[in-house]
């Protein structure tokens, strides 16, 4: 699947990438990274308790259902947490952390 | 290491009823420090957008745009004169014993305080509906948000469903920034909505005629007294929404994104943290903190806008200085109580009754609803998982919690507590107030270990 979201204004601003779960993706400068992975793909993770994905819920930080991770093992709330450039973000907690 | 702060006034939240409140304490020449998760103040209804934004105020705020950057200013003006400290993307986790811990960006700081303002306002309230847990179903409010700060449609081809004010607003606005709105389904009946209408017509009649304007935008989008919504979905989203029409006649739309919601719900857990008393509101379905007429708690603690009343962004504008007026009072400062303000509060509170009982949500959403429907969406819980524990246990919703996990997620229960509270209700034949509230358990957000290992290092043993 292509990306989820559709842009509404027809102005590019300035490219930035980042790699999620190992593919080099890029959104826009402004973007959050939700908007970014959702611009290209048609979710953020797998739900852990149902076989569904999922991509996010109410945007205001509130029902932590998009979570990402950054290789390095940080976990992130994708809706209000800004994109910048070389970001490296997993749509799983690393191999051996809690999730 | 934890960093310790303290203030005379403590406020929570930065929309319109935290930056007014702010500004009140600010002419009696106090600093208080406000706490807001948002990384701009204005709160969600003014939430400020992304820097490199292209689209106008007006475009984002429609009608509002002026009370919008009215309040942006204010509080940008107090922010840089130094008049208020201003804890941006930071959340309040915890209270106890006067002080809050917040979750800042550069880790947990404690705030003593002698008064504390909550404006902490509302979010959408959701029903569950089958198949909603799936990628691309979304609250109303995220719609919105999506709209006003990426300005993106959550989907190429969306159906909003719900009821409330926000439902033909976020539909109309979607549609104004060129999304393509398949349909917009409003499971009030339609002759409820016009009572209703009379009741807001006489208290607000311009807000009124601006939202039958927005209705009329919807055109035959618009659907009201519909029924048995059920979502469709694929591996990778939503396919199509089916629906009952107001004659029972069933229809399907196709669709690749649905944005829920059913009015709204106060954010009432930090006052519960706070040791506010809760009551039953038949009128709002939804338990709300007991206050005094000015948002009084007791114990320095005051609530003001949506978290105490669902009034709307007008009404929590007058809250938030009433608010803080009453603190200025209790604090033995004189102040001006402004009747006028108070007036206007009045007016609010007849004309969201009037709204309340235009977008009542019908008992049969639920009790239509397949066994197999998922109702906690963060562990996925099933209607079938919570009849079977109140067997067991009773209707009761801290019991029923203990048993099958309902409302123990990661959300916190906000999005699945009203449908909760309905169904032991409705197995129970027991009035909602019957049922029980769920309590709100500290941190309120996920606090990373790390964060806590932090505080863990420097906390007193006293």
């Amino acid at each position: 699947m292509t990306g989820r979201v559709q842009r509404l204004t027809a102005v590019t601003r300035p490219k930035i990438e980042f790699l999620f779960d190992g593919q080099p993706l890029s959104g826009q400068q402004g973007d959050t990274i939700l908007t970014a992975i959702l611009s290209n793909r048609g979710a953020l993770r797998a739900a852990e308790f149902g076989p569904e994905q999922r991509a996010g819920f109410c945007l205001m930080g509130a029902c932590q259902d998009c979570w990402v991770w950054r290789e390095e093992g940080a976990r992130l709330r994708a809706c209000s947490t800004q994109l910048h450039a070389g970001l490296r973000l997993r749509s799983k907690a690393p191999d051996g952390w809690l999730s | 290491m934890t960093e310790a702060l303290s203030t005379g006034v403590l406020i929570v939240g930065a929309g319109p009823a935290g930056i007014r409140a702010a500004q009140t304490c600010v002419a009696a020449g106090l600093h208080p420090i406000v706490v807001d998760e948002a990384s701009q103040a204005g709160g969600q209804i003014y939430r400020r957008p992304a820097s490199t934004a292209s689209r106008s105020a007006k475009d984002r705020y429609g009608s509002e745009a002026g009370k919008a950057l009215a309040l942006h200013k204010c509080f940008d003006q107090m922010v840089s004169h130094g008049q208020v400290t201003h804890l941006s993307q930071s959340s309040v986790t915890a209270i106890a014993h006067q002080s809050a811990q917040v979750l800042t960006q550069d880790g947990i700081k404690v705030i003593g305080y002698e008064n504390l303002i909550l404006c902490t306002g509302a979010g959408d309230r959701l029903l569950p509906v089958p198949g909603w847990q799936s990628a691309g179903v979304f609250s109303l409010g995220a719609m919105q948000i999506a709209l006003k700060t990426q300005e993106i449609a959550l989907g190429r081809r969306l159906v909003l469903a719900g009821t409330g004010p926000l439902l033909t607003l976020v539909a109309a606005q979607l549609i104004r920034a060129g999304s393509e709105v398949a349909a917009v389904l409003d499971t009030a009946l339609m002759r409820q909505q016009v009572k209703g209408a009379w009741a807001m017509a006489r208290t607000r009649p311009i807000v009124t005629l601006r939202g039958a304007y927005l209705r009329a935008i919807l055109g035959r989008r618009y659907q009201a007294g519909v029924r048995n919504l059920q979502i469709t979905t694929n591996e990778a989203g939503p396919t199509q929404i089916g629906w009952q029409d107001h004659r029972g006649q069933d229809r399907r739309t196709a669709c690749d994104g649905v944005g829920l919601g059913w009015h709204l719900m106060a954010d009432t857990q930090l006052a519960d943290l706070a040791g506010a008393n809760f009551c039953w509101s038949p009128e709002w379905s939804q338990w709300l903190p007991a206050s005094d007429p000015a948002g009084r708690l007791g114990n320095g603690v005051y609530l003001a806008g949506d978290g105490l009343r669902i009034l709307g962004a007008d009404a929590a504008e007058c809250a938030g200085q009433i608010a803080a007026t009453a603190c200025l009072e209790d604090m033995g400062r004189a102040c001006n109580p402004r009747k006028r303000v108070h007036r206007r509060y009045a007016r609010m509170q007849r004309f969201a009754s009037g709204l309340a009982q235009a977008f009542q949500v019908p008992q049969e959403l639920i009790s239509q609803l397949p066994s197999d429907t998922v109702i906690c969406r963060c562990e996925g819980v099933e209607l079938g998982d919570i009849q079977a524990a109140a067997r067991r246990v009773g209707p009761e919703i801290n019991r029923v919690k203990s048993q099958c996990r309902i409302g123990m997620g990661r959300c916190q229960g906000r999005y699945c507590q009203f449908a909760a509270g309905r169904i032991l209700a409705e197995m129970g034949q027991v009035g909602p107030a019957k049922i029980g509230r769920l309590r709100a358990q500290p941190p309120l957000r996920p606090l990373p270990v790390s964060a806590a290992l932090q505080s863990e290092s420097v906390k007193d043993p006293q």
